[in-house]
């Protein structure tokens, strides 16, 4: 079969254009920004640094950083690149880790960032024969607008389902043949488990591809999902700040997401001093969006420790490739002064062979951090006697500690108890931020 | 010859018990014995009942998770010293116990002791080459 491409072009263009249009947009964003945003203004100028500086794109080291700091500071217009009445759409993200940031963009900039989700949906195969489903949520949250109008872009037949109400997704899969399911991680598990409840076998539904994203997935859950749905699982990255999911995107190798270079220019440095790292090393993902109109973020650290390759790829997109992000650095855990992310111990769980339910929850007794574990048991490993699930508890607590290093608590519960989410998943309870 | 003991798993939290008795009373299922095994957690309930089957669909419609386990059981006189007696043939015979409970006949003199041992099979031939009759599903339970 031919590899699939929404603009092939763009995705196949040789690295030294790439890099060359990327240098000649950076100098043009930078100038855009620094006229039209004070804020970002006041940053360069205290760094000593001009738009005139900004030469080649090496040269945007010497930019200043923003955070979701700044963000809050320049909360809601502050970071406004064109006048308001050059906007036409507004997101925003969730608010649960702070003030919301408010995304604003222009006709242009939906444009774009819906021509990103296009390239996502084609290079899991989708063309204008396809019916995608579209299981985020609407309204603010970018998951559902961003993919339903990739989808629109691509000519598919795109099903506004947004997120929720389950028996209705199964009702729709089933009789308007969807092909590709849009949604989050945890909720395309939960779809693929009330399938199996219904006795719909993995192979009796048309779906063939699944792109998840939003919230951080293991290759193991990769696994569980593609068996419970009978498809191929794709991962699509992005943040509300650089405009929503298609920053990058995975292709049919399934080998790290392709980020859309042609409009975001992607650095890795090193978390603790902001000096950019080189290719193939562990560090902070940094975004700069190179032709964004309304809402144009410079160097915007991610908080997502991640690693990028630019070996070639076998689909022939040349853009460069992000790893599956460990999770984002305020997702760490630091128990008893062990770095830990919620992602380890799914890994874990996954290749013991539990269900991807369940609920870590931190807390301190006595001063000492405590990690308890509640996973649920399955049907099929369900023993009738006390030892068997004391042993079962006691091999899930060994390899979990092999991994992490520090030993947890497991509660095998029941199936079924552990609340399921039709969005991003809350999984981390920690109770010691009450202490504090 | 082994009965069938309907295991299910109770979630060691405040009407969970409860719930799942509701369930049985209302669907008319009568309890012939009962034992529970608790830990920090979570518990254990083993039940011998009239109508297994109705109970297993009842429980698992139910969103209840519930398993048949084969069990040993035997039928002692209702005296002094007899689960002695008997449990000193299985260590004998090195029969390892797993966990067991007792009901009394509500008919006759006797008692029967519910065993869970790794094999039924062995472990009723020593006690049926000992003397004692051990019960198969189709023996009437004396519900």
């Amino acid at each position: 079969m031919p590899i699939n491409y929404y603009q092939k072009d763009i995705e196949t263009m040789p690295r030294e254009q790439i890099r060359a249009l990327q240098e000649e947009k950076l100098k043009k964003q930078v100038k855009h920004v620094y006229e039209h945003v004070p804020y970002y203004r006041d940053l360069m100028d205290k760094k000593g640094v001009k738009p005139e500086d900004i030469k080649t794109l090496d040269d945007i080291q010497k930019l200043p950083f923003i955070s979701k700091y700044d963000l809050r500071e320049t909360y809601p217009y502050g970071m406004l690149a064109v006048p308001l009445k050059d906007c036409v759409r507004i997101q925003s993200t969730s608010g649960t880790t702070g003030k919301r940031v408010i995304a604003y963009y222009t006709q242009h900039d939906v444009d774009l960032w819906e021509e990103c989700c296009a390239r996502a949906i084609a290079a899991v195969g989708g063309t204008p024969e396809d019916v995608v489903q579209v299981a985020y949520g609407y309204g603010l949250f970018t998951g559902g607008p961003g993919l339903n109008g990739g989808s629109h872009k691509l000519g598919s037949l795109t099903l506004p389902m947004s997120s929720g109400n389950t028996d209705r997704q199964i009702q729709f899969i089933q009789d308007l043949k969807a092909t590709i399911l849009c949604c989050t991680p945890s909720y395309a598990a939960y779809i693929g488990e009330a399938m199996k409840e219904k006795g719909i076998k993995p192979e009796d539904n048309t779906l063939k591809a699944g792109i998840f994203g939003a919230e951080p997935w293991t290759e193991e859950m990769r696994r569980d999902i593609e068996k419970s749905l009978g498809i191929k699982a794709y991962d699509i990255y992005g943040l509300t700040e650089t405009s929503g999911p298609g920053v990058s995107f995975e292709c049919e190798e399934q080998h790290g997401m392709h980020i859309n270079e042609d409009h975001f220019y992607a650095e890795i440095i090193d978390p603790e001093t902001g000096e950019v790292l080189p290719e193939g090393s562990e560090g902070e993902l940094v975004f700069t969006s190179l032709d964004k109109e309304a809402f144009p973020l410079l160097r915007y650290r991610t908080r997502d420790l991640c690693v990028l390759t630019s070996e070639p790829c076998s689909c022939g997109r040349t853009f460069i490739r992000m790893k599956k992000p460990k999770g984002r650095s305020d997702d760490m855990l630091i128990i008893r002064g062990v770095n830990v992310f919620p992602s380890q111990i799914e890994t874990v769980l996954l290749n013991e062979g539990y269900a991807p339910n369940y609920r870590i929850e931190v807390d301190r007794v006595n001063n000492t951090d405590t990690l308890d574990v509640y996973v649920e048991l399955t049907p099929e490993r369900f023993a009738d006697t006390v030892s068997e699930i004391d042993k079962m508890e006691r091999e899930l607590a060994g390899a979990i500690t092999n991994i992490l290093g520090i030993h947890p608590v497991i509660h095998l519960v029941a199936p079924k108890s552990i609340q399921r989410s039709e969005g991003k998943a809350v999984r981390v309870i920690d109770r010691r931020k009450l202490h504090d | 010859m082994a009965i069938q003991q309907l295991t299910i798993f109770v979630e060691n939290k405040k009407g969970k018990l409860v719930e799942i008795t509701k369930m049985l009373a209302e669907n008319g299922i009568n309890m012939r014995a009962l034992s529970i095994a608790d830990t920090r957690d979570f518990g254990i309930l083993r039940l011998i009942v009239d109508d297994i089957q109705k109970a297993l669909v009842v429980l698992a419609e139910n969103g209840v998770m519930v398993k048949i386990t084969d069990v040993v059981a035997a039928e002692l006189p209702h005296k002094p010293g007899s689960l002695n007696a008997t449990l000193t043939v299985l260590a004998d015979a090195g029969v390892n116990v797993e966990y067991l409970y007792a009901f009394l006949s509500s008919k006759g003199q006797g008692a029967y002791v519910v065993l869970r041992v790794a094999d039924n099979a062995a472990a009723e031939k020593v006690l049926n080459e000992a003397g004692y009759r051990t019960l198969s599903m189709d023996d009437e339970l004396e519900f």
